[in-house]
């Protein structure tokens, strides 16, 4: 996995006279740093600074009494719902697509891969708009299923079914290209070693690319849960019923309740600092097996 | 086990990997399949072991049918080119993996799986690299632990993809010997792939030269380079 950071480099002498050839003056480099240092302060420091400086402008109790509105609470359980129904499915789905595109050979693969990235270049307002006009309860489809008690638009199904709709390239995208640098060799070893199919998957294929499943599937979830457009549109945004934490957010910032607002919108920012956390302590644990995978 | 090959063709797509090739193997035989890239040696190899299915002809392993064999059943120690040892797994758990997935009816013991782990590795005098992860050790090594993986599963053959291809001459000539003793010792029927005539010629009991989807002679070494059959194996052997 290309993105992970690794030190092979050999160690260079640090006096300016023996610079390698690869490194920049002293002056470009510091001037480098500091446009990195700069926008990374504009475009991502301050405006989570922002967000807890505004959830705790009223002071900390406040914010949590914000919270403990069932409102909220609905909006939290609710996209934490989602994210818990649609990550593990496209976790899979990815799996299965990336399998098998790059372990078999058939026509009109190119076109399954543009097909699996579709969700990225349609805006999700439109998919969402797709979904309506599926499912929605003038529809055949959509009608029926009303009669049975089941609808589908403004109800959590659909909700379920946009983010999933939204997210799902993330995981396939992010095991494609390790599964094709990996090749078929050490599965097609596993099989002459009398392994079976499911055997060799869990034993083999897995382990090799758990890391780029879990950048795949923490991906996924952060998007599943950060999902406004398409959701927006499918949810009908029924306030305690329908309405996900990004949804919530935006009505009760509208309504220039910001403390509320922005207490929710920590919440959501925390969720994703959690993700990434945990990415990073599984990294530090694992280092010497990510190691050691990359150098073979 | 006697391996007979009766008018094997292989197309992928409208490109004719093998031509109909006919070829027998005695029991015991170390076999080397020599010709350039593109000669169908390896593809030929894969069919042995399964790994590709003939497009026509029959594969008879002791005189029974086992074309439609699935890789599993056939029992074929394959070394890969790149030797494919599993990376995240020790030496240990590389040569285990074919003994564990058996089914539990025919698995040994973990204890007899570690004696028998125990003794590969000393067959391939590497006695103490049980612990250490694949990327841990050398060109060498690794095609070592992969032909210790490959014996683990009692095989009824050894198939082998060139195997000293990425080795640098040195290593190539001493791990020449560790098969030529590894054959003698196990007496499995033996068919490597290789397009080193001097490794095929100093190694084999029998050659089988290649040349675009053909067999073009087989021979003993000293047969083939006493009488060569055809130009083609002139020119290649350079004699």
């Amino acid at each position: 996995m290309s993105d992970v950071p690794t030190n092979h480099w050999p160690k260079q002498p640090a006096s300016a006279a023996h610079r390698p050839v690869t490194t920049e003056s002293p002056g470009f480099r510091v001037a480098l740093i500091a446009v990195v240092v700069v926008f990374l302060a504009l475009l991502l420091f301050a405006p989570l600074v922002a967000v807890f400086a505004e959830a705790l402008s009223k002071g900390a109790v406040e914010a949590i009494k914000s919270l403990a509105n069932p409102e909220a609470t609905s909006a939290i359980k609710l996209t934490l719902i989602v994210a818990a129904v649609a990550v593990p499915l496209n976790a899979v789905f990815g799996i299965a697509a990336a399998w098998f595109i790059t372990k078999y050979d058939f026509r009109g693969k190119a076109l399954l891969i543009t097909l699996i990235d579709l969700p990225f270049s349609v805006s999700p307002v439109v998919a969402g708009l797709c979904l309506v006009l599926t499912f929605g309860a003038n529809t055949a489809v959509g009608g029926w299923l009303v009669a049975q008690g089941y609808p589908i638009v403004f109800a959590l199904p659909s909700i379920i079914l946009a983010s999933m709709f939204v997210t799902f390239p993330f995981v396939a995208r992010e095991l494609i290209p390790v599964m094709i640098e990996q090749g078929k060799a050490e599965e097609e070893a596993a099989l002459t070693l009398g392994a079976s199919g499911w055997r060799i998957f869990f034993t083999v294929t897995l382990p090799n690319i758990r890391w780029a499943l879990l950048y795949g599937v923490l991906l996924c979830n952060a998007r599943a849960m950060g999902e406004f457009g398409a959701v927006a549109v499918v949810s009908g945004k029924i306030r305690g019923q329908t309405a996900t934490m990004p949804i919530t957010i935006e009505m009760l910032y509208n309504e220039y309740l910001s403390v509320s607002a922005f207490s929710l919108a920590a919440v959501l920012a925390l969720l994703a600092l959690v993700t990434l956390t945990l990415k990073t302590l599984l990294e530090w644990r694992f280092a010497d097996q990510l190691a050691a995978a990359n150098r073979l | 086990m006697q391996i007979e090959i009766d008018h094997i063709s292989k197309e992928f797509g409208a490109t004719a990997a093998l031509h109909p090739v006919s070829l027998s193997i005695p029991s015991g035989a170390l076999v080397a399949l020599l010709g350039p890239s593109g000669s169908g040696k390896t593809t030929l190899l894969r069919i042995l072991g399964g790994l590709e299915f003939p497009t026509a002809g029959r594969v008879l392993f002791d005189g029974s049918d086992a074309t439609n064999m699935t890789v599993q059943d056939r029992r074929a120690g394959f070394v890969f080119q790149s030797y494919a040892l599993f990376r995240h797994m020790t030496v240990f758990e590389n040569i285990a993996y074919g003994l564990r997935a058996r089914s539990r009816a025919q698995r040994p013991a973990s204890a007899e799986i570690a004696r028998r782990v125990t003794k590969l590795l000393e067959l391939i005098q590497l006695p103490d690299i049980g612990a250490r992860y694949p990327s841990q050790l050398s060109g060498g090594q690794r095609q070592r632990v992969a032909l210790a993986r490959a014996l683990a599963i009692e095989p009824r053959m050894l198939l082998l993809d060139e195997p000293f291809g990425a080795l640098d001459a040195r290593v190539r000539k001493e791990l020449r010997a560790g098969l030529r003793e590894i054959h003698d010792t196990t007496g499995l029927t033996t068919v490597f792939v290789t397009h080193d005539q001097d490794e095929a010629m100093e190694l084999a009991d029998l050659v089988v030269v290649m040349s675009m989807g053909r067999i073009e002679q087989i021979g003993r070494p000293q047969d083939i380079r006493a009488k060569p059959a055809t130009a083609f194996v002139r020119e290649f052997l350079a004699i």
